[in-house]
């Protein structure tokens, strides 16, 4: 499989009254066309300044960013802000969280989607319209046609979503990149969403990036996890791999922490006691040591490396949990 | 579901909150009315956890404060601890509600950005001319201290300096500071990453234990609540379609609707497979709710019976009441 999209040592830094901050401290990841990616890390972890700043929707005076971003081969980091949109939508399409802020409350639905279709494609009106009910419906959007007369404020949550998802494919991108696309709906709504997500994704070919902070929501829908602590990525394997075999403590304690409709009633949850690290604070302890059952010694002075256990998982761990006999 | 009735209701001493055919309407321009809550009956006894579970637009935010008369209820009755909170006059009601308090989703926008936790958590106390001044902040940190907070590290900061994880945990101590016996949770760590809600969680029901609580939890998520409550009543479009204990909810659900829900929720584990549809569309306007059964619109079972008639609520197993027509078996 050749890469679709490759992140190599990001980094990403900031400037601040207090010192510079370090939100992603030298990512490298990469996905495949096709393939989808989860990305998983709790807030504060760098997941969503990782992607900002590899789109080129974080620059400025303050904002340093180093290494390579590259999107079927071509550079971005160095492209200005000009050169680089021309990727945004054609090719990588991007959908946020909040759905109730991403839209333009005192536009049609039909207008804002449309323009976008003309400005693009070079569309004319009618063609224009015609191909957003058609991504309407692609959408399992019920009636689109009076979908389009309608503000976003007549919509629920969960169909917004679904406008949002509709304008991302519009120009049918290579890679769609979807931070905490179901975080602020329903879980009704959002089975629904990673359903469409996923039919969507199949249809139309494309890579895809899962954003979240909730291992369950990417547990049934992605080929690959990447979890990420203070701007590292600590552990990366396949989806089944990572659930059969979590080498990564961190993971492990994740995955405890998740209220579980199998789980025991009564039973106490599992929490992660303890925050992540400042990111202004630099240590060369292992960053997640102050908060990990197993940590030595070894872990407060030392920052280890991310590994490959021989069977593409690779883990940042001195002492990583004993893999099961597969 | 749609129903109504009164059949899951319990009527024993040990029932400290009792709420009878309470409606919420708001009106809503051009004379048409939001149905919010339609005739909503349920009792919870001391110490006791009741989930209230739904979708959004399902009644259960205005439900959980139409109990605290905030505002008060179109019709119906809310008895707390043998007091009709829905006839008391203003001031008794205030100082009634004193033994009730609310925890909200938003823990940020909650608290107010201008005040020192100090003052965040002794407002109610002052308010109430609880204690002497020596006494309130003794009381104060005592309270951070039982929700987990350094007082010496937060008791000059203010609300911004703090993630959503620690502003709930402030918000909990703010409303522990009249020693309430009911506290209403309101999605209390929906807004919060994952791992922090298992923190929270625990800690409400470290509280629970400590002061002696009676809760109300109010989600959307089911696996949430199971950790945390002794009895579930799944709501649906200002109706209630199931109550009943954990255990029966989730192992045999008999309402369609609180299958539906259980089957949304994601599995963590990538090797099963979900087998079931989730549930399709969204729920229809509180503004026309269908008529019959208000789930019969999304129900796969539906029939035409389910239209005509309103499913009471019936016992179908011990202590398991459910609104249908067509329970699952």
């Amino acid at each position: 499989m050749s890469a679709l999209f490759e992140l190599e040592n990001l980094r990403v830094q900031f400037d601040t009254k207090r010192g510079k901050l370090h939100a992603v401290r030298g990512v490298t990841l990469h996905i495949a066309a096709g393939e989808c990616l989860g990305i998983v890390g709790e807030s504060g972890s760098g997941k969503t300044v990782m992607w900002r700043a590899a789109m080129g929707l974080l620059r400025g005076k303050k904002v340093h960013r180093s290494g390579s971003v590259r999107f079927s081969g071509r550079e971005l980091l160095p492209m200005s802000a000009k050169e680089v949109r021309h990727f945004w939508g054609t090719e990588i399409a991007m959908v946020f969280q909040d759905p109730m802020t991403a839209l333009n409350p005192v536009r049609r639905i039909g207008s804002q989607f449309s323009e976008a279709l003309v400005k693009r494609l070079g569309m004319d009106k009618a063609a224009a319209n015609e191909r957003v009910v058609e991504l309407l419906r692609l959408v399992r959007m019920p009636e689109p046609e009076k979908l389009v007369r309608k503000y976003p404020l007549q919509l629920s949550g969960g169909m917004r979503q679904r406008v949002m998802i509709a304008m991302a494919i519009a120009c049918n991108p290579k890679l769609l990149l979807a931070d905490e696309p179901t975080t602020a709906l329903d879980v009704t709504v959002q089975a629904q969403v990673l359903e469409l997500l996923s039919d969507l994704r199949e249809k139309l070919g494309m890579g895809m990036v899962i954003v979240t902070h909730d291992l369950g929501i990417v547990a049934g829908h992605s080929d690959r996890i990447a979890v990420l602590y203070a701007g590292e990525v600590v552990e990366l394997a396949t989806t089944r791999s990572l659930f059969a075999r979590t080498r990564m403590p961190y993971t492990e304690a994740l995955l405890k922490s998740i209220p579980r409709l199998d789980g025991k009633r009564g039973e106490t949850l599992q929490a992660i006691e303890g925050a992540p690290p400042d990111p202004v604070a630099q240590t060369v302890a292992c960053f997640f040591a102050p908060r990990c059952r197993y940590a030595t010694e070894k872990c407060r002075t030392e920052h280890p490396e991310l590994l490959d256990d021989g069977t593409g998982h690779w883990y940042r761990c001195f002492y990583p949990l004993k893999a099961p006999a597969q | 579901m749609a129903g109504s009735g009164v059949a899951h209701m319990r009527n024993n001493d040990e029932v400290v909150l009792e709420v009878r055919d309470l409606v919420v309407e708001f009106k809503a321009g051009g004379g048409r009315v939001v149905n919010a809550v339609s005739k909503i009956s349920f009792d919870v006894c001391r110490g006791e956890t009741l989930a209230i579970v739904g979708e959004s637009g399902c009644g259960k935010t205005t439900l959980g404060k139409a109990v605290l008369q905030l505002p008060p209820p179109n019709s119906g009755d809310v008895i707390f601890e043998g007091t009709n909170l829905s006839k008391l006059p203003k001031e008794q009601l205030r100082s009634a509600r004193t033994a009730m308090q609310m925890v909200f989703q938003d823990p940020i926008s909650s608290l107010d950005p201008r005040m020192m936790v100090r003052d965040l958590i002794e407002e109610p106390l002052w308010v109430w001319e609880r204690g002497s001044e020596e006494e309130r902040a003794v009381k104060v940190r005592e309270l951070l201290n039982n929700v987990g907070l350094d007082p010496e590290l937060v008791l000059n900061r203010r609300s911004y300096e703090f993630s959503g994880g620690q502003c709930q945990r402030i918000s909990i101590a703010r409303s522990l500071a009249l020693e309430p016996r009911m506290l209403i949770c309101d999605e209390p760590v929906s807004a919060l990453d994952v791992s922090i809600q298992a923190q929270i969680l625990n800690l409400l029901q470290d509280m629970k234990d400590r002061y002696g609580l009676t809760m109300i939890f109010i989600s959307h998520d089911l696996a949430v609540v199971k950790a945390v409550s002794n009895r579930i009543m799944v709501m649906y479009l200002g109706k209630i379609c199931e109550v009943g204990s954990p255990d029966v909810i989730y192992s045999k659900p008999a309402h369609h609707y609180t299958s539906a829900l259980i089957n949304s929720v994601p599995i963590p584990d990538p090797t099963r497979k979900r087998t079931t549809v989730p549930l399709q569309g969204e729920p229809p306007s509180p503004v026309a709710p269908p008529s019959g059964c208000r789930f019969r619109t999304r129900c796969p079972a539906a029939t035409e019976k389910c239209a005509a008639e309103e499913p009471q609520l019936r016992e179908v197993s011990p202590g398991q009441f459910v609104a249908c027509h067509h329970p699952r078996s």
